[in-house]
This record gives structure tokens, sequence and C-alpha cells, in this order.
């Protein structure tokens, strides 16, 4: 069972925004903050390119360059890479078959569905123990869609 | 010593170590190395044939191992190899 997941106004703001402007696109990016003993905090979300070639409609894919990056950012700024949103348009913000088959374990999986351009729904999921299904995550958080 | 950046998600199974050093002198060695002090990281670096998963890529600086020698390719001291897991998905 995974934590109550908290997510800041600004961090919302930044992957609202992003998704809205990046429709009909899917667009993706990376979630800091840190874990404590009550619920996963997502400080801060950073956009970064949807390097998935063709069609950005249905698809996302992150280049292992900015992989790296998010990595090195997190070590030199002392938070911690908690996971990875994306946008789903003119779809719910329910994990697909094709999220489960490249899902790592202990990252959130932030979804937001954009219906005709504007937010609609945010979800979050996270594989479970046996890493075998997602896990919907329970978001608390203190912005409106 | 080269150095491994084990990445966020797979600290749980390294006992939540970010870096792993060996004297490993190939990848292969150092994965060997890395998967026999921490057993539970195995299943999600390697397959069944013990090759390195296809949605795990290994980085020696900024080269991908695989515009290199694979993994064959020699470490030298001052390395820093970042295993680096494939995000991607979508809404279908």
């Amino acid at each position: 069972m995974s934590l109550p997941i908290q997510i800041s106004p600004q961090a919302y703001d930044v992957m609202r925004q992003h998704a809205e402007e990046h429709f009909p696109d899917e667009c993706c990016g990376f979630l800091y903050g840190h874990d404590n003993d009550v619920s996963r905090n997502i400080m801060q979300a950073v956009p970064v390119l949807n390097a998935k070639e063709g069609d950005k409609r249905r698809r996302f894919e992150i280049s292992p360059q900015d992989y790296m990056k998010a990595e090195r950012y997190a070590l030199q700024q002392q938070t911690t890479l908690l996971g990875v949103y994306h946008s789903h348009p003119q779809h719910p913000a329910i994990a697909s078959e094709h999220d489960l088959k490249q899902a790592m374990p202990y990252f959130s999986y932030v979804i937001l569905s954009v219906m005709d351009g504007k937010t609609a729904d945010i979800k979050s999921w996270q594989l479970n123990e046996a890493n075998t299904a997602f896990a919907e995550e329970t978001i608390t958080a203190n912005f409106k869609l | 010593m080269a150095q491994l950046i084990i990445p966020t998600p797979l600290r749980k199974y390294t006992a939540n170590n970010a870096t792993f050093t060996t004297d490993s002198i190939t990848i292969e060695q150092a994965i060997e190395e890395l998967t026999n002090e921490y057993p539970e990281v195995k299943p999600h670096l390697l397959d069944a044939s013990g090759r390195i998963r296809s949605f795990i890529k290994v980085f020696v600086g900024e080269d991908d191992i695989r515009s290199l020698n694979g993994e064959q390719t020699e470490l030298k001291d001052s390395d820093v190899v970042s295993i680096v897991p494939a995000i991607a998905g979508g809404a279908l």
C-alpha cells in the first residue's frame, strides 16, 4: 500500500499548463520531492521533451539523456526523483496496459486527463508490491481542477 | 574504482544506496558484482538468460554501451556508469 500523495499547487500548475499547451499531444515530465512517514510530497514538476518519434497523441517517451539529467539534478538538489507525469489527451486519467508494460517500481505515475484542451482529471498510480499491476494512489491536494 | 549510479526506482533493492563502487573491469562484471551484493535488484536488471533487460540502458559517461563494446565495454577508474530505465507510456 503506497502513501497518500500530496501535490503542491505549484507542481500542479506546471503539469496542467504543460498538458494543455501540448494538447492534443501527450506531454511528460519529472516529479521531485520527498517521502515522509505519512505521505509522499511532490513539490516540483519539471517538463521534459516528449521524445517519442512520430505520433505523440497516444504515446510519450523520455530520452535516456533527460533521465540521467533528472537523476543528477535530484542528487545535486538533495531532493528525490519520485516519479513521472504525463497527459492523456481525450482519454481518462487511467493507467493503460502500455503504461504498465514499462512502469518501474517505486515511481508515482501521475496522469492528467485533458479533454478538449482543458484538464479534466488527475490521478496517480504506482506498481503494486509484486510489480504486476497498478494501484491508484490517493491524492490529497489543496488545489482545484 | 568506477562508480555505478543506481536509478531511484531500484534503490529499494540496494539498501537505498544511490551509488555502487566497483573495481570490475567490464560492464558485465560490474553488473554481476552489483547483483551478487544486492540479489533483489537482479530481476529488474537482467533477463532469464542473464543479459541486460531490453528496457534498461547502460551509459558510461554520456555513451550508450551499445555504441561501445556492449556488456564487454571496459571500465576505467574514473568512469561513471548510469543505469537508465526506459520511461515511456501512453493512453492506449
